[in-house]
């Protein structure tokens, strides 16, 4: 993509009398050499395999190592018995979430967005949008081209993946990317979308990426809700008119050189932080044994 | 980075390094032998031996010698799969030199008694890298159509088989050149922008002093 900053798709959008989105697709059919028609397929499709997996989902499935699975089905039957404070849209998102980081840990088919482990927030977010807000399906598509092209603007100035700048990088963008979406589909305008996806990421500036014995199950799962639930809140916060008082592509910033600083031990390695706890060492002893 | 490359690819979990990337690994080593694999020898090394149980690298591994791809929901059932196919398998552990840490051997018999050596690694985000085949480097992505040609080390062989690709209009994207020593073994790596046809290969196997021709398509 020829985007280095959410600032270059705010001008070119203005200059070219284009939406947010617009300017994302006109750049991906540039790039692949593809018809707007093609491109805007191929992110339906997405979005439709997003929804594939999501319906998918078996409630009495675990893990491998059994540490995951069912969860997404106890918060979605707590929330039809009225026992949950979130209301209907962010306890569905939260259910959902964790419904396709289950998935992901065993072993069914999801959409890597922007990675594996992340895969949980964007769907949680935007499937539950187009089913309690009956929105059409092609606006949906737009959230989509969004959301990923602040994805694509992080992984030129940051990184995408846990290994190369922790959870931050992967929770964290999926949460703005998610973020843009949903200030999108409210209505907001460029300048709404990109302050949704800084005042989120800063919110998670710093997360490490700890897995238990190296698996994308513990925490990954559970904090697929937090990307999305943060999500929620911040894409609120934009279309009521708040803005991050540090520039959008200036946080993206902040996330590399955080993500630079932070030890291999809390990169994806499993060796630190909740992996180092005696229950994460524990755990891992016990599956290499298995 | 594409828009594409951030949302996607669709796949099987857990992750795109352990589990997507590593059956692209076992799907390009089928794909270089080019016929069913009958007994295929597993050997993880580094990060794939130590967590890829729990990933499912070795489900995957399987999944991809049997030719599925990285979003084929049969990907969890490989092994049966393979034992009903009569597909032979076995995992172990190595140690290899200055290798990536998601990287694995595979020693892959085919049903004509075909063998085939690869070291893969996994470079995360789902894309690979084919480090060796029989022993000597390759260093190619698998996403171009490639052409490995394996050859005696004697001047003359490059210019050979670059002039046939010129012949059939294949434009060359990288090019790469390896030996084992002196006079000995050689191997050539060309990643081409277009696909290279089956006539070509057969006709670069009959040249004296080519020794092997592996051809990797991108079609489907």
């Amino acid at each position: 993509m020829s985007f280095r900053s959410l600032q270059e798709i705010i001008d070119k959008s203005e200059e070219t009398g284009r939406a947010f989105w617009e300017t994302v697709m006109a750049d991906d059919m540039n790039e692949r050499a593809v018809s707007s028609q093609e491109s805007f397929e191929k992110m339906k499709q997405l979005y439709l395999k997003m929804k594939e997996a999501n319906a998918a989902y078996e409630e009495d499935l675990l893990s491998a190592s059994k540490l995951v699975g069912g969860d997404g089905a106890k918060v979605h039957h707590a929330l039809e018995e009225g026992k949950l404070l979130s209301g209907s849209y962010v306890g569905e998102s939260i259910s959902k979430a964790l419904k396709m980081g289950e998935n992901n840990a065993c072993m069914k088919r999801i959409v890597a967005a922007p990675t594996a482990g992340s895969c949980g927030v964007l769907p949680a977010v935007l499937l539950t949008y187009e089913e309690q807000k009956e929105a059409d399906i092609d606006k949906m598509v737009e959230a989509m081209f969004v959301a990923a092209g602040i994805g694509v603007v992080i992984s030129v100035r940051a990184f995408l993946s846990g290994a190369a700048g922790g959870c931050q990088a992967e929770i964290g963008s999926a949460s703005a990317m998610a973020a843009g979406a949903l200030a999108y589909l409210q209505g907001g305008d460029a300048e709404a979308i990109a302050h949704a996806c800084a005042m989120t990421l800063k919110n998670l500036l710093g997360l490490v990426c700890d897995p238990v014995a190296g698996l994308v199950e513990v925490p990954c799962v559970k904090r697929n809700v937090v990307g999305s639930v943060n999500a929620i809140a911040y894409a609120d916060m934009a279309v009521a008119g708040v803005r991050s008082q540090i520039p959008p592509d200036e946080v993206i910033d902040a996330m590399r050189e955080i993500g630079e600083q932070l030890p291999i031990t809390l990169r994806e390695t499993g060796e630190g932080g909740l992996a180092a706890t005696p229950t994460g060492a524990e755990i891992a002893e016990r599956l290499i044994h298995e | 980075m594409n828009v594409f490359d951030v949302m996607g690819p669709v796949m099987v979990g857990p992750s795109s390094s352990h589990t997507a990337g590593a059956v692209k690994i076992g799907l390009t080593a089928r794909k270089l032998l080019q016929e069913e694999v009958q007994v295929a020898e597993v050997l993880l090394h580094g990060s794939f031996l130590a967590t890829g149980k729990g990933h499912g690298t070795d489900i995957a591994i399987i999944a991809g010698l049997l030719g599925m791809k990285p979003d084929d929901e049969r990907i969890p059932n490989s092994f049966r799969i393979a034992e009903e196919s009569g597909m032979e398998f076995s995992f172990g552990g190595t140690e290899l030199r200055h290798a990536h840490p998601n990287s694995v051997l595979l020693k892959l018999e085919g049903k004509s008694g075909k063998k085939l050596d690869i070291i893969g690694s996994s470079q995360g985000g789902g894309a690979i890298k084919i480090d060796k085949i029989d022993g000597l480097d390759a260093n190619f992505c698998a996403c171009y159509p490639t052409l490995i040609v394996h050859n005696v080390d004697k001047p003359g062989h490059v210019a050979l088989v670059t002039t046939m690709l010129g012949e059939y209009s294949l434009n060359i994207a990288t090019l790469q050149l390896y030996r084992d020593k002196r006079g000995g073994r050689a191997v050539m790596v060309i990643e081409c922008d277009q696909e290279v046809p089956d006539e070509m290969i057969e006709n670069l196997r009959q040249l004296e002093g080519i020794l092997k021709v592996t051809y990797l398509s991108m079609e489907e």
